[in-house]
C-alpha cells in the first residue's frame, strides 16, 4: 500500500508541495522531495526560492501558502527536486524598523541558517561575484556517509594533548610534501596524520571550519599592497555547513564527505577531532554589515540589540549572537548535535565563550542556560567543552565560569604565568599552583585538574619562536598601524630584536622554547601546543595573523629539517608525558601522602632539597612526584624530578632522595645541546651524582627515578 | 557522454561496467544493477570503472550506497578507475572502504578471497 503521506496536496508552477514539517529546521530529504522549515518570530510571509545551482538568477520562487505556517515556523515539501544541482534561499516579508529591531526586506534572498552546505566561496581565495543576488548558497547535504565502526574517542580528557591547528596553514606551504590539489585542505591534513603521529598529540583543534568568507576584509597591506583576507575565519556565515574552500573537493560539493573522512582516518590514529566554533557574533557584521541570514530572517531573535536598535558588539567584531535567547539557544544546541552525531565530532572550543553567558541586555548570567544546557545534553554528553573563559566586552571568567561540572577553560592565567617565569619575572608561588592545574583557581569547586587547559602560546599572540624572539608586536602588515594585537605579550627577545646570526642568543632562545614545552608537558591538567611550535615556526613577530594567506601563517615544513632537535624534544616530552600517568592525574594534589609511601604525592624542593624559595625574588623552583600516587595511588608509576632555573646563572640544586633501590635517571635537561638534551622513554641515563646536580643558567631539568 | 551501466554475473562474481557520467540523473539507473547483483547468491563486486570519466556526489552516493547494500560479506573491487574519478575517490576517503585496482585479474581476485 502507498504511503499517503508523501503525496502532494498543493501544485505552485510545475512544483507539487505538501505542508512540511516544522522539525528539523533546515531543508531535509524525505521520500519523494524536500521538506524545506524555517524560522521567524516576526516575518509576515515567506518564500521559498530555488536556484539551479551557480544560476544567476531563481528558476523559481514559491511562496509558504498560509496553511503551511505552524506557529513561527514556515514548512513545506517540494517534490521531485534535483536536489543534487539545487541551491535555495528565502525572502522575508515583515516589519522594517530600525529602532525596533526589524530588517525585513523581501528583495533579499536569505541564507537558510541550517544550510548544511554552502556554496558560493567554492574554491578558496577565487574572488566572488559581487553582483550575485544570493551570495552564500544554501544546498543540501546528505548523511550517508560510510563511518564503518568509527566513533568519538572519549579519551579522557587528563590524557589528552592537544594541538591547535588551521585547516589551510597546515599544508599550504608548497614545501608540505602533500599533493598539490591537497595543500591547505582536509585532505591535506589526511596526508600528514604519519606526522602528528609521530609528533604523538591525540587530539587536533581546529581553527574555525564552519563556512565563512574570506573575502570579508576591506584591508590592504600597507607593504606589498597585498588584499588581505579573513584568513583565520573566526566569523561565521553558516554554523552547520563546513567550510568549502577547506575542501579539494569543494568545487564538486563534497566537502561534507572529505572532512568525515578526515575525522574518520584521525580517529582510526587515535586523534580526536575538536572544533573552534564561534559562536559569539556572525559574518553579518554592524549596521553597516552584509545581509546575509539571520538579519534578514529574525533580527530582533539573532542579535543582541541596544534599545537604539543598534547592535552590541561584546564580540569586538560587529554583533553579538543573542545566545541565550531561547531560540538562538536551541540553534547552538542543534547545531553542536549536528556536529557531534554527523560528523563525530570528539569535543568543542567555544571561542569567547564569556559571551555566552550574557543576556540579551549584555549583563552576565548567574546561571547561563545556554552553558547549563550544553552540559548536561545527552548527545553531548561525551564532547569535551572548552571555554575561551572571557570576551571582548571585559568579562573574564578565568577560574569561574559558570562549569556545571563539564565545562574546561582555555587557562589564560597558566599562559601569563609561565611566559612571567621563563622570561625570569613572575612569582613562583603562582608557578607551582599553574604546574599543578591551578588548584586554586579549580579546586574550590570541585573542578577537576584536566579543567584547565595549558597553553603557552595559541593562534591569537606570538608563536613560541616569535615569545623568544620579539619583546614587541611587529603587526605593520595587517594594516592597522601596528594597533591591532595584544600588547601584553610577556615575551622577551633574549637579547636581540627579531632573527639574528648571535649564536648565544639563538641557543639561548632554543633553550627557552625547550624549557616552555617541558614545563608544559609535566604539568597538571591539559596540554595544548600551538601548530609549527615544535619545529620553530615565526610570524616574525606579527602576533595577529588573521588576515594573512601566506607564509605568516604557513606552516614551512623545511623547519623540520632546520628545527629537528626543537621536534625531537617535543617529541621527546610528549612521550614522556605519555608513558607517565603521574603526570596525568584526575584529581587535583593532596599534599600529604595517603597510600603509605613515605612520600606525600607532590612535595616541593629548591636549590635544597625539601626547601623552596619561595620569596618574591626566587627564579629557582623544583618539585618531585611520588609514583605510587599516580592516578591518585591507582596506578604505580615512576618518581618524577622536575627542576627549573630560571636565573641568568647557573646553579647546583640538591636532589631529594628515592626510596631503597631507586635511582634518578636524566630524562632531559634544557641546558645540554641535542642530542643529549632529552631521551626516549625507557633509555634515560643513570645521573651520575645521585645528590645533586647544576642546572645550567635557564635551565629545566627533568629526572626520573626508577 | 551518455551513462550507462552492465551487469554480468558468472559464479559468485558480479561485474558492472560503468561508463559515462554517473550523477544524480544518472545514479538510478546504476542503483537498479546494484539491487539485481545483490539479489544474487555473490561474494565479489567488480565495478569497472575505465571508462567511467566523471563521479558527482550523488555518484558517489550510489557507491557508499553499493558498500552498505552488499554488506560486508561482498568484497569490492574498483577497476581502473580514471584519474579524475579516483581523485575523488581519494579526497573522500572512499578508496580506503573498497579495493581499488588498476586491471582485472579474475585469478588474482579470487586467490585473494581464498
Amino acid at each position: 500500500m502507498e504511503r499517503i503521506d508523501i503525496h502532494p496536496t498543493h501544485i505552485h508552477g510545475d512544483f507539487k508541495l505538501r505542508r512540511g514539517k516544522p522539525f528539523p529546521f533546515g531543508a531535509t530529504l524525505v521520500p519523494g522531495g524536500v521538506n524545506f522549515s524555517i524560522f521567524s518570530s516576526y516575518a509576515t510571509s515567506c518564500i521559498l526560492v530555488l536556484f539551479a545551482k551557480h544560476a544567476p538568477q531563481p528558476m523559481a520562487e514559491i511562496p509558504f501558502p498560509e496553511e503551511f505556517r505552524i506557529g513561527n515556523v514556515y514548512c513545506m515539501v517540494v517534490f521531485n527536486l534535483d536536489y543534487e544541482n539545487l541551491e535555495y534561499g528565502y525572502r522575508l516579508d515583515g516589519p522594517t524598523n530600525f529602532q525596533e529591531g526589524h530588517w525585513f526586506d523581501n528583495q533579499k534572498i536569505l541564507m537558510d541558517p541550517y544550510a548544511k552546505i554552502i556554496g558560493g566561496r567554492d574554491i578558496w581565495g577565487i574572488p566572488p561575484n559581487w553582483d550575485d543576488v544570493y551570495q552564500h548558497r544554501a544546498r543540501i547535504a546528505f548523511d550517508d556517509f560510510d563511518w564503518e565502526d568509527d566513533r568519538p574517542l572519549e579519551i579522557p580528557p587528563e590524557d589528552q594533548i592537544i594541538y591547535e591547528m588551521h585547516v589551510r596553514s597546515f599544508t599550504r606551504h608548497p614545501s608540505s610534501g602533500v599533493k598539490e590539489k591537497h595543500e591547505g585542505t582536509f585532505a591535506g591534513i589526511r596526508d600528514k596524520i604519519p606526522y602528528l603521529k609521530e609528533l604523538g598529540v591525540n587530539a587536533v583543534e581546529l581553527m574555525p571550519i564552519f563556512e565563512f568568507d574570506e573575502f570579508e576584509n576591506n584591508r590592504t597591506n600597507p607593504e606589498t599592497g597585498e588584499m588581505l583576507l579573513n584568513y583565520w575565519g573566526y566569523s561565521t556565515v553558516g554554523f552547520f555547513a563546513p567550510k568549502a574552500g577547506y575542501a579539494a573537493t569543494g568545487r564538486l560539493g563534497m566537502q561534507v564527505d572529505e572532512l568525515k573522512a578526515l575525522v574518520k582516518e584521525l580517529h582510526k590514529n587515535g586523534i580526536e577531532v575538536i572544533l573552534d566554533v564561534v559562536f559569539n557574533h556572525t559574518a553579518e557584521g554592524n549596521e553597516y554589515g552584509p545581509t546575509i541570514s539571520f538579519r534578514g530572517i529574525d533580527n530582533k531573535t539573532y542579535y543582541m540589540l541596544t534599545p537604539e536598535g543598534y547592535y552590541f558588539n561584546f564580540s569586538g567584531c560587529g554583533n553579538t549572537l543573542n545566545c541565550n535567547n531561547p531560540i538562538v539557544r536551541n540553534m547552538v544546541l542543534d547545531c553542536l548535535r549536528y556536529w557531534a552525531e554527523e560528523y563525530h565530532i570528539d569535543g568543542f572550543r567555544f571561542d569567547l565563550a564569556s559571551i555566552l553567558g550574557r543576556d540579551p541586555w549584555g549583563f552576565p548570567l548567574a546561571n547561563p542556560p545556554l552553558l547549563e544546557t550544553l552540559a548536561f545534553d545527552p548527545i553531548l554528553a561525551k564532547c569535551k567543552l572548552i571555554a575561551e573563559a572571557w570576551d571582548a566586552g571585559g568579562l573574564y571568567q578565568v577560574g569561574s565560569f559558570p562549569a556545571y561540572g563539564r565545562w574546561a577553560e582555555w587557562n589564560g592565567k597558566y599562559r601569563d604565568a609561565m611566559r612571567k617565569f621563563l622570561k625570569g619575572n613572575g612569582s613562583v608561588g603562582e608557578i607551582a599552583q599553574r604546574l599543578q592545574g591551578s588548584p586554586d583557581l579549580y579546586a574550590w569547586e570541585g573542578r577537576e585538574p584536566a579543567t584547565s587547559i595549558n597553553f603557552i602560546t595559541a593562534h591569537d599572540g606570538f608563536t613560541l619562536m616569535d615569545l623568544v624572539s620579539y619583546n614587541w608586536k611587529h603587526n605593520e602588515a595587517n594594516g592597522e598601524n601596528n594597533n591591532d594585537g595584544s600588547n601584553d605579550n610577556d615575551s622577551w627577545n633574549c637579547g636581540w630584536e627579531g632573527s639574528t646570526e648571535d649564536p648565544g642568543i639563538n641557543a639561548l632562545r632554543r633553550r627557552q622554547i625547550k624549557n616552555a614545552v617541558a614545563m608544559l608537558m609535566v604539568s597538571q591538567g591539559v596540554p595544548m601546543i600551538l601548530m609549527g611550535d615544535e619545529v620553530g615556526r615565526t610570524q616574525y613577530g606579527n602576533n595577529n595573523t588573521y588576515c594573512h594567506d601566506n607564509e605568516l601563517n604557513w606552516l614551512d615544513w623545511t623547519l623540520l629539517e632546520t628545527n629537528a632537535d626543537l621536534f625531537r624534544f617535543f617529541k621527546n616530552c610528549i612521550a614522556f608525558r605519555k608513558a607517565h600517568p603521574v603526570l596525568r592525574n584526575r584529581q587535583h594534589f593532596q599534599n600529604r601522602d595517603y597510600v603509605g609511601s613515605g612520600y606525600a604525592d607532590i612535595t616541593w624542593h629548591g636549590t635544597q632539597a625539601w626547601n623552596a624559595d619561595w620569596s618574591d625574588s626566587s627564579h629557582t623552583l623544583a618539585f618531585m612526584l611520588c609514583g605510587k600516587h599516580a592516578k591518585q595511588g591507582n596506578i604505580v608509576d615512576n618518581y618524577i624530578y622536575v627542576a627549573m632555573n630560571m636565573y641568568w646563572e647557573a646553579h647546583w640544586f640538591e636532589i631529594p632522595g628515592l626510596p631503597e633501590g631507586m635511582k634518578w635517571n636524566v630524562f632531559a635537561n634544557t641546558g645540554v645541546t641535542s642530542p643529549e638534551d632529552s631521551w626516549e622513554p625507557g633509555t634515560e641515563p643513570l645521573l651520575e651524582n645521585q645528590t645533586g646536580l647544576l642546572l645550567g643558567d635557564r635551565s629545566v631539568v627533568i629526572l626520573v627515578g626508577k | 557522454m551518455t551513462f550507462n551501466a552492465t551487469l554480468e554475473i558468472i559464479d559468485n562474481i558480479a561485474q558492472i561496467s560503468l561508463s559515462g557520467e554517473l550523477d544524480a540523473s544518472t545514479a538510478l539507473i546504476f542503483q537498479e544493477k546494484i539491487g539485481a547483483a545483490a539479489a544474487q547468491d555473490i561474494n565479489t563486486l567488480i565495478l569497472m570503472m575505465k571508462e567511467l570519466e566523471y563521479l558527482s556526489s550523488a555518484g558517489l552516493r550510489m557507491l557508499i550506497f553499493t558498500k552498505q547494500k552488499m554488506g560486508p560479506g561482498v568484497a569490492i573491487y574498483v577497476v581502473s578507475p580514471q584519474e579524475m574519478v579516483m581523485d575523488t575517490l581519494e579526497k573522500t576517503g572512499f578508496h580506503h572502504s573498497v579495493n581499488v585496482i588498476d586491471e582485472y585479474d579474475a585469478a588474482k581476485i579470487a586467490s585473494a578471497l581464498s
